[in-house]
């Protein structure tokens, strides 16, 4: 049954993504995306992965959405006939497939309990985590401390992504020829459409505290600071798309969302110092505490804090820049 | 307290962590001082890693206090030793050198932001160097590529824009069929720890999926090389680049790449698929000869200086992994030296570029003919690198060229068909080198050009110090020599 779901979803999905492709209407193209990545989180779901799909959710459906509807308002809505030529594109994407395809015969089945991916590791992965860490989620435990110096990169890779925003149309790039101000995403919200108002305001404060649940139960139950991040900017996002880009400028500003973008990083790779300096090594939480067990748990709390405050100062700079822009 | 175990990790994190803090500053000035002295704090930690390598010790760190394959492993030896070199060393050489040219070209308020991005892309680069771990690789690819994009899309002329963008979709593809390959991997073995890799390929070797993985691994990493015919992202994106940026990563980013292919395909694959020497000498050995000789010649023909030198990357690009596909001992020694004299002499003659760029706004060889009447230093440095791009004898390009024309000798009538190669090529080096030379020592200047003075004094001083490195390493190559045969060592361990 599940399978059968699934393979139902992923069909979806293809057709989903052909739709994508052949659009040549960009609002068009961006909603189908947002679809695309709604059925992938199903998908997940279905193949027992929570975490991930809660974070395509998130990031993938929402503000992946809002983010490109809000560069829509730098560009035209149609995309221009001709330019590109899409045979050799499309036989190399066939030839991938294939590829892929040919492999995919030798490898193990999903579940299989006798894969290597569940023989090897895996089982030495659940039992330090409930001997040394004492957490039931061992995918936080895995990302957080086995893991976290790839966790540290990848928020790193989410700054960069900032820096790149602010540095090619933040407020002191070059301003360049200006395509003329799309509709309301980017400007000064949605005042006029009352219905949208009330029932989006009455969303926002169960966002919010949807994003600190998922902050702060991620050691218990699918979520994390990436997720929680991604969440509370969408709170604070879809107050923006209902009010102005101005009033969620007010609620954090800016200057205020740079240092968040900044700060989270920083607390994030401090603990490593911090633990580095204590006589362990980078990101061995379990030198914090004399108590080796709470200090993992410390060092997985403070790091996913840090997670979640880069994520979403990232996520609402890019919003600002990218409506700012579209406005001026 | 003692930081010397912690020197693998410090190598990574110090740029990382600088990043952030830079973003915060607002005065360009500082944000370059911060940057300036993350990238020399890099290249001492790369040096001090250096000395422990030389000791015939491979420098190990468990990140989290977890021990390989169940948390990340840093891995140093002598291969990301010689590049840790070059890539800390082109970084604190560009940044000391590049101030000026980099407040003209890219101005003063964004500073610090270009700087943070500078620095992630310099974190990236040393990441994936120390890495023994095939999915950290990836994060880091991640955080160089990104950041590099930045830093390309700096550049002062609109058309850095569509160049960047072309860059960014074909690093993104690239990154992505690593992933996928690694994935692969992953899903037959269990492990993403390099060395545990290669030990669990050896029973599931012989799978289709491992030969997809193996297949995958190498074509996005070939893309990101810019190896040829997958190179077409590069030459606008070092030509439309801010100057500085183009002396960095010419010296740095794809050779990180490179890298990272022959850790994966000598270090992993090698021993556990079945005629994987085949693949080295039936595709890549023909893609390294057309490499070299396109480059080459689109070097004579190309109009601008910029593009002139790219695709002379290219021909170079192809000389490393000529050397690398005769798999043998010798090959990978002379593939593993290039790397560094390469980029010593690619990074001096950027370097040369980035002083003429501080006085002409377009870098045509018709718009710069005649520099070198007012330019004489810049135009001296500028051919005193072009003889070790040649590869004349005294300079740090004979070293490695020598080296490559012995081991391709070693492989009989196919070996000389490479050094006729080889020899054709560095002829047509000569054509293009001597072209440029020649236009801006003897060309009539364009028009009534005004007064044009010579470069400042502090990119001057670091061009000619890159310039003294490529004789000093020409005359005396006993470190990259030492790390090169280290790395052969190594290397021969993995040879089934």
């Amino acid at each position: 049954m599940t399978s059968l779901l699934t393979v139902f979803l992923l069909v979806l999905a293809l057709i989903t993504a052909l739709g994508v492709v052949r659009a040549r209407n960009l609002f068009a193209a961006v909603m189908l995306m947002g679809i695309f990545s709604l059925l992938m989180a199903a998908v997940f779901l279905l193949l027992d992965a929570p975490d991930v799909a809660l974070t395509e959710a998130a990031v993938g459906a929402g503000i992946s959405t809002v983010l490109l509807l809000s560069a829509m308002a730098l560009t035209a809505e149609e995309e221009l006939a001709g330019g590109i030529h899409p045979t050799p594109a499309l036989a190399v994407v066939l030839v991938t497939a294939a590829v892929i395809f040919y492999g995919m015969f030798e490898k193990p089945l999903v579940g299989d309990p006798e894969a290597p991916v569940n023989t090897h590791l895996a089982p030495q992965f659940f039992e330090l985590t409930r001997e040394q860490m004492e957490i039931p989620n061992v995918v936080t435990a895995v990302l957080a401390s086995f893991r976290g110096y790839d966790t540290l990169g990848e928020v790193i890779v989410v700054l960069t992504a900032a820096i790149g925003v602010l540095f090619l149309i933040g407020p002191d790039a070059p301003q360049g020829s200006r395509a003329p101000s799309g509709g309301n995403l980017a400007g000064g919200g949605l005042k006029h459409h009352q219905p949208l108002r009330i029932v989006g305001k009455i969303a926002i404060p169960f966002i919010l505290l949807f994003a600190f649940y998922v902050q702060y139960h991620g050691e218990y139950s699918p979520g994390g600071g990436f997720q929680a991040g991604a969440l509370l900017a969408a709170g604070i996002i879809l107050f923006g798309l209902l009010e102005g880009r101005e009033a969620a400028a007010a609620v954090i500003p800016t200057r205020v969302l740079k240092a968040m973008a900044a700060g989270g990083a920083l607390v994030f790779g401090g603990v490593g110092v911090v633990t580095l300096l204590m006589g362990g090594q980078f990101l061995e939480y379990r030198v914090l505490l004399d108590h080796p067990v709470s200090a993992q748990q410390l060092g997985i709390v403070v790091i996913e804090v840090g997670v979640g405050v880069t994520v979403s100062g990232v996520l609402l700079l890019i919003y600002h820049a990218f409506a700012a822009r579209g406005r001026g | 307290m003692n930081l010397e175990p912690h020197l693998p990790a410090l190598q990574v994190v110090v740029p990382l962590l600088t990043a952030p803090l830079v973003v915060l500053l607002r005065d360009a000035r500082l944000a370059w001082w911060a940057a300036l002295a993350a990238s020399a704090m890099n290249f001492a930690v790369a040096v001090a890693i250096t000395g422990q390598v030389l000791d015939g010790a491979v420098v190990r760190y468990d990140m989290g206090g977890w021990a390989a394959p169940l948390g990340i492993e840093l891995r140093v030896d002598a291969l990301s030793t010689i590049l840790l070199l070059v890539v800390s060393g082109a970084s604190t050489l560009a940044l000391l050198g590049g101030r000026a040219s980099l407040l003209e070209q890219v101005g003063e308020a964004r500073q610090p932001l270009f700087m943070a991005a500078w620095l992630l892309a310099l974190a990236g680069l040393v990441g994936i160097l120390v890495s023994g771990d095939a999915f950290n690789i990836f994060v880091f690819m991640e955080i160089s590529s990104l950041a590099t994009y930045i830093l390309v899309a700096g550049g002062p002329d609109r058309r850095a824009l569509p160049a960047t963008f072309k860059y960014l979709v074909a690093g993104t593809v690239g990154a992505t069929f690593y992933l996928i390959g690694v994935g692969m991997v992953f899903m037959m073995t269990g492990t993403l720890n390099i060395a545990d890799m290669e030990l669990r390929l050896a029973t599931v070797g012989d799978t289709n999926i491992v030969y997809v993985a193996a297949g995958f691994i190498t074509i996005g990493l070939a893309l990101k090389a810019a190896i040829f015919p997958l190179h077409a992202w590069m030459p606008n994106a070092y030509t439309w680049a801010p100057h500085v940026v183009t002396a960095f990563i010419a010296a740095c980013a794809t050779k990180v790449a490179l890298y990272v292919l022959l850790r994966m395909d000598f270090f992993v694959f090698q021993k556990n698929l079945v005629d994987h020497e085949l693949q080295f000498a039936f595709v890549l050995m023909p893609l390294a000869a057309m490499g070299i000789l396109f480059g080459s010649i689109a070097a004579v023909f190309e109009p601008n200086l910029k593009r002139i030198l790219a695709f002379s990357s290219l021909a170079q690009i192809g000389y490393i992994l000529l050397g690398a596909s005769l798999v043998t001992v010798a090959g990978f020694n002379a593939s593993v030296l290039h790397l560094f004299n390469h980029a010593l002499a690619k990074g001096a003659l950027f370097l040369a570029v980035v002083c003429l760029g501080l006085r002409y706004r377009h870098l045509d060889l018709a718009d710069l003919q005649g520099a070198g009447r007012h330019m004489p230093w810049t135009l001296t440095a500028f051919a005193l690198a072009g003889l070790s791009l040649i590869g004349v004898p005294g300079t740090a390009g004979f070293v490695s060229k020598w080296a490559l024309i012995i081991a391709a000798l070693e492989r009989g009538a196919l070996g000389v068909a490479l050094v006729v190669l080889i020899v054709v090529s560095s002829l047509l080096a000569v054509v293009y080198v001597a072209r440029i030379v020649e236009r801006l020592w003897f060309g009539e200047p364009p028009g009534e050009n005004p007064a044009v003075s010579e470069a400042p004094w502090p990119t001057l001083a670091v061009t000619w110090l890159a310039v003294g490195a490529n004789f000093w390493f020409g005359l005396n190559a006993s470190l990259p020599g030492e790390l090169a045969q280290r790395a052969g060592e190594a290397f021969l361990r993995h040879l089934p």
